[in-house]
C-alpha cells in the first residue's frame, strides 16, 4: 500500500482511501483529505518529520507517521 | 426589535480573520473565561455600535465534529437556543476548506449570514467571487468584508438583523440523491418534537452516528435500530462509512459551489509560498529561526528592553532622572565634584580627629545629615591653627574600573571643599525626581510615622518598582514575539521544531509558550491555549515556567557573581536556559511514561496559515494582553505579598518584646535577625538542609521568590544588611556566597529557586489555565519535587567529589537511578491503551 508519506518531496498524488478509526482520521477528513482529493507534497521539515503538503488550495503540516493512514495512487 | 436583546454567536476556521472581526466590532472590553467544563477560552462582548447586541466569539474550529472539546462547545452553544443569529467568517482566499465548516453551520438551521473576510486579499490575488451566486447555492446572504481595512461591516450587520428576524432558516444545499433519500428517511424517524428546522441537522449526526448530538433526542428501541439498519444500508451500497460518505458529500457540494462563483486569476507563486520557500528550508529553516530568536533577544535582552528597564528601576524608581537627559552631564560633573570634596573632608577630619581635634559638631551634622553644617564644622575645624600642620590621604575608587587614586589633603583644600555645595540636580535641567522621594516627601509632609513610611516606601514602592521595571524588556519581547505569531511566522516554528518536541512527547506547538515564558510565565501559561491537546496542554503549563523568566534573570546575575566572581561571564548565563530546557526534556519523557499522561502521541495535522501582515490593531492588542497580564500582577499579588513581607520581616521579637523592631531593637542595624521571617523561614530551613542551604536567610529568599522571583535578590540585600544591593555589586556576592558552606550549595540553590513554582501570579496563572485544583496540585507539587531532587543531586554530588558521604549521598544516588530509569525504560504496554483513538474521543466522553 502506497501512503501519503511516500509520495517524493516535490512529487503529486491522489488519495485512494482513509485507513485507521476515531479523531485522527476525522480530522483529516475535516481538513479536506478525502477519496479522490489530489495534493502535492511540498516540502519535508528541516529534521525530517513533518511533511508539509498542499491539498485544496492551503497548507498543511503532517508528520510521516500520520501521513501513514492516508493509502494514495 | 431595538429594545430587545439580540445574541449573534461569530463561527469559523482558526486563521480567518475571525478575532480581528471580533476586536473590531465590540472594541474588545467584554467578558473572558472558559467554556464550562472545559479549558476553551470563550469571550463575550457587548457590539461597540449598539449595546443590545452581544457577541459571543466560538473557538476557531475546522468542523463540527465531537472530538475536541473545542468543536463540541461551539456545537453545544449553536444548538442551545441562545444565539439569535450566526455570522460565519469565510476566509475568502481559502474558500474551499472554509465553506467545510459554514456547511455545517447552516445545517443546524440557525439564521447565518456568511462573512467573505479578506475581501482586500482577493482582489490583490486577481481572483473573484459571484458573491450573488454564492447566496443563492448556500441559501443564505453572503457579504464581502475586510476585518482589517474595516470595509463591509455595516452591510454585514443589516443583513444579521435581516436573518435574525426570520429566528429559524431551514438549509437548502443538498448531496447526492441515495444520499438525501436515506437523510429523510432519518428524518422520518426523529421524534415529532424536534422542530423542522433543526431536522436536517439531527438527520445527518444519526446518520454520522454522533452519539454526542443524538443522544439528546432519546431516539426509542425501535426506531434506533430501524435507522442502523437504514445507515448500515447505504455504508454497503456506497462501499464506506458513514462519516466518510457525509464528508464527501459536503466537499462535493463545495467543489460544485466554488466552480460556479469563483473566477480564478491564472495561478501564480504568491509572495507566501516565496518567503516560505526560504524560511523553511531543509537546510535553511534552522540557521534562519535561530538567527531571529537571536535578534528579538538582542533587541529585548541586549539593548532596547534593557535601556528602559535600567531607566525604570535607576531613575523612575531610583534616584530620580532629567526630562530627555538635558543637564545630565553637567550634573553628574557637579555632582562627581561634590563627591570628591566630600572624600577628601572626610579623610582630612579623620586625621584631625585622631591628633585630638574636636570633631563632635561635624560628625553630629553628619549624623544629623545636616550637609550644609557639617561643610561649615569642617571649614571650622581646618581653620584651627593645630590643623594647618595636618597632612590625610584620600582614597578614590573608580567606580567603572574599580581603580584607586590617592592624592593629599591640607587644610587650605578642606576650606575649599567645604565651599562646594551639593548640587541640586533641578538646577541643571528638567528634573523629575524618583518615586520614592516623592513618596517620601509626601508622606513626611503629611506627618506620616516611620512606620508608615517604611511599609509604602521600602515595601511597596520598592516591590511594585522592582516588578515594573521589567515592563520595558517584556514590552520589546512582546512586540516581536506577537508580531511572529500573528504573521503567521510561529506556525512554522511549530512545523520545524516538532521533531524535536515529539521526542518527549510534545507537539512543535508547545515551543510558543516556551519562548513567551523567556519573557513572563504568564503569558507563557496563557499561550498554551493554542495547544488542541488538553494533556499536551497540561504537560506544556507544567514545564513552561522551568525556562528562566526575566525576573529570573538577576537571580542567575547573583549566582554567576558569588559562583565565579563576574556576573557577565557570557558561558555562564546559557548554562541556566540550559538547565530549564534540560528540566523540560527530563520531564517531558519521564511524565510521558506516567499514567497522568500516557496515551498515543498528539497528532499535528496543523493548518500552516499563509504570511500576513497583522494588522496594527490587533497586534496591539495582543501585546496589551500580554503586557496587562503582567501589571495587574503587579498591582494586586505582588502589591499584597510585598506588604506582607515587609510587615513579617520588620516585625518581631527583640528581648521579649513584640513590635517594630527599628523601633524596639533601639536602631540595631541587624534588626531582621529577630524578625518574624526570621522565626518562618528558621523553621522551614530543614527542608534544604540536604541541599546544603539551610540558613533562615537562604530560606527566606526561597520563600520571597515563590512570591515573586524578583524579590529574591532584593530580599539578600535586606537580610544581609547591605542595603540597596543590586545583583551587580561584588559586596552581595561574597555576602551571598559567605551563607553557603560549598560552591556546590550555591549552584544547588540556584536550581531550585530557578526550577521551583513559579511565583504567586503565574501559579494563579497556572490554576485559571488547568481549571482543576488536582492539576495545580499536580503542577506545583512536580515542579516543586524536581527542583528539590534536582538540588538534592547537585550538593550531593558535589559534596561526594569533595570525597564527603553521608545518608543523603545515598538518597540523591537513589533518585537519580529512578530518574535514568524513568528516562530510559521503553514506553509502558498498554500506555496508548487498547482502542485506536487517542486524546478526542475520551474527552468527548
Amino acid at each position: 500500500m502506497k501512503t501519503l508519506g511516500d509520495v517524493a518531496v516535490g512529487g503529486s498524488s491522489t488519495i485512494i482511501k482513509l485507513h485507521g478509526s476515531g479523531a485522527l482520521r476525522r480530522h483529516l477528513m475535516d481538513m479536506g483529505l478525502i477519496k479522490g482529493t489530489p495534493f502535492n507534497v511540498v516540502k519535508v521539515a528541516p529534521l525530517g518529520d513533518p511533511i508539509e503538503i498542499t491539498v485544496r488550495g492551503y497548507e498543511l503540516s503532517i508528520r510521516k507517521e500520520e501521513a501513514a493512514i492516508v493509502e494514495v495512487e | 426589535m431595538a429594545a430587545s436583546e439580540l445574541h449573534i454567536a461569530l463561527a469559523g476556521n482558526p486563521n480567518c480573520g475571525k478575532t480581528t472581526l471580533f476586536n473590531l466590532i465590540t472594541g474588545q472590553n467584554g467578558y473572558v473565561g472558559n467554556w464550562p467544563g472545559v479549558t476553551v477560552e470563550k469571550k463575550e462582548a457587548k457590539l461597540s455600535s449598539d449595546k443590545s447586541v452581544t457577541v459571543t466569539d466560538l473557538p476557531g474550529i475546522y468542523s463540527l465534529s465531537p472530538y475536541s472539546p473545542e468543536e463540541q462547545v461551539s456545537r453545544d452553544y449553536l444548538m442551545s437556543g441562545e444565539p439569535d443569529a450566526v455570522i460565519q467568517v469565510v476566509d475568502a482566499t481559502n474558500l474551499e476548506r472554509n465553506l467545510y465548516l459554514a456547511l455545517q453551520v447552516i445545517e443546524t438551521g440557525l439564521p447565518t449570514v456568511v462573512a467573505l473576510n479578506m475581501a482586500d486579499l482577493l482582489e490583490r490575488n486577481g481572483d473573484r467571487i459571484e458573491v450573488e451566486a454564492l447566496s443563492r447555492q448556500l441559501g443564505c446572504p453572503v457579504v464581502m468584508i475586510s476585518a482589517l481595512k474595516n470595509t463591509g461591516i455595516a452591510e454585514l450587520f443589516e443583513k444579521v438583523r435581516e436573518v435574525a428576524a426570520k429566528k429559524a432558516v431551514t438549509p437548502e444545499h443538498s448531496f447526492d440523491a441515495a444520499i438525501e433519500e436515506v437523510l429523510t428517511r432519518l428524518e422520518g424517524l426523529l421524534p415529532d418534537n424536534v422542530p423542522a428546522h433543526k431536522r436536517r441537522y439531527y438527520a445527518v449526526k444519526l446518520f454520522e452516528r454522533d452519539e454526542a448530538a443524538t443522544k439528546l433526542l432519546k431516539l426509542p428501541a425501535e426506531q434506533a435500530a430501524e435507522a442502523e439498519r437504514v445507515i448500515a444500508q447505504c455504508e454497503a451500497d456506497c462501499d464506506d462509512d458513514a462519516e466518510s460518505i457525509i464528508t464527501s458529500e459536503r466537499y462535493g457540494v463545495i467543489a460544485h459551489i466554488v466552480d460556479e462563483c469563483l473566477r480564478r486569476a491564472p495561478a501564480k507563486m504568491s509572495t507566501s509560498e516565496k518567503i516560505d520557500r526560504v524560511v523553511t528550508n531543509r537546510w535553511l529553516g534552522l540557521p534562519i529561526f535561530a538567527a531571529i530568536m537571536f535578534g528579538v533577544y538582542w533587541l529585548a535582552i541586549s539593548t532596547f528592553g534593557t535601556a528602559g528597564t535600567d531607566f525604570t528601576n535607576d531613575q523612575i524608581f531610583g534616584d530620580g532622572w532629567f526630562f530627555l537627559g538635558q543637564g545630565r552631564e553637567a550634573y553628574d560633573e557637579a555632582a562627581g565634584a561634590y563627591s570628591d570634596a566630600q572624600t577628601e573632608i572626610g579623610a582630612f577630619v579623620a586625621v584631625a580627629g585622631e591628633q585630638g581635634i574636636d570633631i563632635s559638631a561635624y560628625t553630629e551634622a553628619v549624623d544629623a545629615e545636616d550637609a550644609e553644617a557639617a561643610n561649615a564644622a569642617a571649614a571650622a575645624i581646618a581653620a584651627q591653627p593645630a590643623a594647618a600642620d595636618i597632612r590625610a590621604t584620600a582614597e578614590f575608587e573608580d567606580e567603572d574600573t574599580g581603580e584607586v587614586t590617592t592624592s593629599s589633603v591640607d587644610a587650605a583644600a578642606v576650606i575649599k571643599d567645604a565651599a562646594v555645595a551639593e548640587p541640586d540636580p533641578a538646577e541643571f535641567g528638567p528634573w523629575v525626581p524618583g518615586v520614592p522621594d516623592v513618596v517620601t516627601g509626601w508622606l513626611e509632609a503629611a506627618g506620616a510615622s516611620a512606620i508608615v513610611i517604611g511599609l509604602v516606601v521600602d515595601g511597596v514602592v520598592a516591590g511594585v518598582g522592582a516588578v515594573l521595571g521589567f515592563i520595558p524588556q517584556m514590552f520589546v519581547l512582546f512586540v516581536l514575539l506577537s508580531f511572529l505569531e500573528d504573521c503567521g511566522y510561529m506556525a512554522r516554528v511549530a512545523f520545524v521544531m516538532d521533531r524535536v518536541f515529539r521526542r518527549f512527547g510534545l507537539s512543535g506547538k508547545s515551543f510558543i509558550p516556551m519562548l513567551v515564558s523567556t519573557g513572563c510565565g504568564i503569558p507563557g501559561v496563557l499561550s498554551t491555549k493554542t495547544i488542541e491537546n488538553e494533556k499536551d496542554r497540561r504537560m506544556t503549563v507544567i514545564t513552561t515556567t522551568f525556562i528562566p523568566c526575566g525576573a529570573k534573570l538577576p537571580i542567575i546575575a547573583l549566582l554567576m557573581g558569588a559562583l565565579v566572581n563576574d556576573n557577565e561571564a557570557a558561558w555562564i548565563a546559557p548554562l541556566f536556559y540550559f538547565l530549564g530546557v534540560f528540566a523540560v526534556i527530563v520531564s517531558g519523557i519521564m511524565l510521558k511514561k506516567t499514567k497522568l499522561f500516557a496515551g498515543r502521541p498528539t497528532p499535528f495535522v496543523m493548518e500552516l496559515p499563509s504570511y500576513h501582515m497583522p494588522s496594527v490593531r490587533s497586534w496591539a492588542l495582543h501585546v496589551w494582553e500580554r503586557v496587562s497580564s503582567y501589571i495587574k500582577k503587579a498591582f494586586t499579588i505582588i502589591f499584597a505579598s510585598t506588604v506582607v513581607v515587609w510587615f513579617l520581616s520588620n516585625f518581631g521579637v527583640y528581648k521579649g518584646v513584640f513590635g517594630f523592631l527599628p523601633d524596639v531593637t533601639g536602631g540595631l542595624e541587624e534588626f531582621t535577625d529577630y524578625s518574624v521571617l526570621a522565626m518562618v523561614s528558621g523553621a522551614l530551613s530543614w527542608i534544604f538542609a540536604p541541599l546544603g542551604f539551610e540558613s533562615w536567610q537562604a530560606t527566606a529568599m526561597t520563600v520571597n521568590g515563590l512570591v515573586a522571583k524578583e524579590n529574591v535578590v532584593a530580599t539578600a540585600a535586606s537580610i544581609l544588611h547591605i542595603s540597596g544591593a543590586t545583583e551587580n555589586d561584588a559586596s552581595l556576592w561574597t555576602a551571598f556566597g559567605a551563607m553557603f558552606p560549598t560552591v556546590g550549595a550555591v549552584a544547588a540553590f540556584g536550581a531550585f529557586n530557578l526550577l521551583c513554582a513559579p511565583c504567586f501570579a503565574a501559579m494563579g496563572t497556572i490554576r485559571a489555565q488547568m481549571d482543576s485544583a488536582k492539576w495545580t496540585a499536580i503542577a506545583l507539587g512536580y515542579e516543586c519535587a524536581f527542583a528539590w531532587v534536582v538540588g538534592l543531586m547537585i550538593n550531593q554530588f558535589y559534596l561526594a567529589a569533595t570525597g564527603v558521604f553521608s545518608v543523603w549521598t545515598v538518597v540523591a544516588a537513589v533518585f537519580a537511578a529512578l530518574i535514568l530509569f524513568q528516562l530510559f525504560r521503553p514506553m509502558p504496554k498498554g500506555a496508548f491503551g487498547e482502542d485506536e483513538e487517542p486524546e478526542g474521543a475520551r474527552s468527548a466522553a
